[in-house]
């Protein structure tokens, strides 16, 4: 087999038909229309996807809705960074001869959903962390950035916080698409109210009801389709705990061991890469995710993404739909950094579009820092 | 103590002895004699060795605190009504971390706490059958 039969590229992309407050759709309803979406972006017609990867639904739920029969299914769910896992799996699973084109969806109505997922009692976190109150993100999150703060200094770490979340909501106002589109300043962020200190609540991701899609192939499948495909250099996934008292360094989540594999794979450093896509369900998550990936050393992210450095025309691009925080997160976000990695590298992102950028590093989280999933893609 | 509405523990057959124990306002922990390692959560086999050698010990019911948040909003209307609350991660002096409520500090606020913290557990009844551990600021 010769490398270019090897390779894998993403050929098509989709969001649901509407994001942000959708109220009347339910989250499948959003998984159908952005496979749908992502199919006709591709050119490839729906029988001919034999993979179908998905995490929240089961696949099997999914595969019923669409009306398809896959010969590859694959629900692995590990929170938000499920989707850039997807990405390895489905890479896997063509190589291995399974599947030939896979369709990998998301939907999540989570801001409109009429019911809400209860969970499993006999689970830890149900019996040792729900009881105090840890029973969502911002709980266990925050206790995280508290022990950053700590090691690292209160007043440059908020200083950083600022600086992402002003800098991310200054690409959303350059997408149509995005949730939040008003101007920030770092008063509005200093002067928003507690939600879990030490998170403001502009530090926090919104939540809206979106679905979204990818079309993964081989590249003998990807020659002769519309769009230019977009490789896969390197995938690579961990996890370490799932609970938050079970992480082995609140200040060094297991980013650090994906991004060296995926960097190991493509066979590539920090200065090839042109946009980072990093998971931003909180302005914390991007700075110490920052630093595990290596692009700084620890605790040397505030200075990183100093003086609007991740801003629109500052130095390093970062995030520029938007992001979890202002451009849409409707529970497991993951998806949405793989749709505008492909769109930018595409040349496809408007007034955000930056200047011919060749590749981009996708780095999803899950969980309470749990999981990760890191990507590299080229044009 | 019926009207209490936060969420209840239930507990599983590994951990019914820890919640028991609680009740009687002790902690016990998981203990792996192959490294000689406590741990938590409870249970039988254990994550450091993977070793079916484990057994219960009694923990000192001092530590430190690790990492903390003051919860202003919380989906549950429960928690909500106590907000702002502080949880947090202890680290035992026996080893393991775990997540609890750090109680007895009036009108929670970060200057209050500082990590590294010693602690003592105190136990708070919150059925006729459970007692949830948490934490007090201790004298030292």
């Amino acid at each position: 087999m010769n490398f270019m039969s090897n390779k894998i590229a993403i050929v098509g992309v989709g969001e649901s038909d509407e994001i942000g407050k959708v109220p009347g759709k339910s989250s499948l309803q959003h998984h159908a229309e952005a496979a749908y979406n992502a199919l006709e972006d591709s050119g490839i017609s729906i029988d001919q996807v034999d993979g179908l990867l998905t995490a929240g639904y089961s696949s099997m739920v999914v595969a019923e809705y669409l009306g398809i029969t896959p010969t590859y299914t694959d629900s692995t769910n590990v929170g938000g960074s499920s989707f850039i896992i997807h990405i390895a799996h489905a890479m896997a699973a063509i190589r291995a001869g399974y599947c030939k084109v896979v369709l990998v969806t998301h939907g999540q109505a989570g801001r409109s959903a009429r019911t809400k997922a209860v969970a499993d009692p006999a689970e830890p976190g149900a019996q040792f962390e729900a009881p105090y109150g840890i029973i969502n993100a911002p709980a266990a999150y925050s206790m995280a950035a508290s022990r950053y703060m700590h090691i690292y200094g209160e007043d440059r770490t908020r200083d950083a916080m600022a600086e992402i979340a002003v800098a991310t909501r200054k690409w959303a106002q350059l997408n149509p698409k995005a949730y939040l589109r008003d101007p920030m300043t770092k008063d509005d962020y200093h002067n928003s109210r507690w939600v879990a200190w030490p998170f403001h609540l502009l530090d926090c991701c919104i939540v809206t009801d979106a679905g979204g899609a990818y079309v993964i192939t081989s590249a003998e499948v990807a020659k002769d389709l519309k769009k230019q495909p977009i490789w896969v250099l390197g995938a690579a996934e961990s996890h370490d705990h799932a609970i938050i008292s079970q992480m082995p360094d609140l200040t060094s989540p297991i980013s650090k061991n994906t991004g060296a594999r995926a960097f190991d794979m493509a066979g590539m450093g920090h200065s090839d890469i042109d946009l980072a896509m990093i998971y931003d369900s909180f302005t914390y998550t991007v700075l110490v995710t920052l630093e595990a990936l290596g692009f700084c050393k620890p605790g040397e992210g505030p200075e990183f993404v100093a003086n609007q450095r991740t801003a629109p025309g500052g130095d390093f691009a970062m995030n520029t739909s938007g992001g979890g925080l202002s451009y849409t997160h409707s529970g497991m976000y993951g998806m949405f950094l793989v749709l505008e990695a492909v769109r930018q590298l595409r040349g496809e992102t408007g007034a955000r579009q930056l200047t011919s950028p060749k590749t981009a590093l996708i780095n999803g989280t899950g969980g309470y820092l749990s999981s990760a999933g890191t990507a590299i893609l080229s044009v | 103590m019926n009207n209490y509405k936060k969420i209840i523990p239930i507990p599983q057959g590994e951990s019914e002895f820890y919640w028991n124990k609680t009740s009687q306002e002790q902690l016990w922990l998981r203990k792996c004699n192959r490294c000689s390692e406590a741990y938590f959560y409870p249970r039988d086999i254990s994550p450091c060795c993977f070793s079916r050698d484990t057994e219960w010990t009694q923990s000192s019911g001092r530590g430190r605190l690790y990492a903390f948040s003051i919860i202003y909003r919380s989906p549950n209307q429960g928690f909500q009504e106590e907000a702002p609350f502080i949880v947090a991660i202890i680290e035992l002096e026996e080893g393991p971390r775990m997540t609890s409520n750090i109680v007895g500090v009036d009108t929670p606020s970060p200057d209050k706490l500082r990590i590294g913290m010693p602690v003592t557990v105190v136990f708070d009844k919150i059925t006729d059958e459970l007692s949830l551990p948490k934490f007090i600021l201790a004298k030292s």
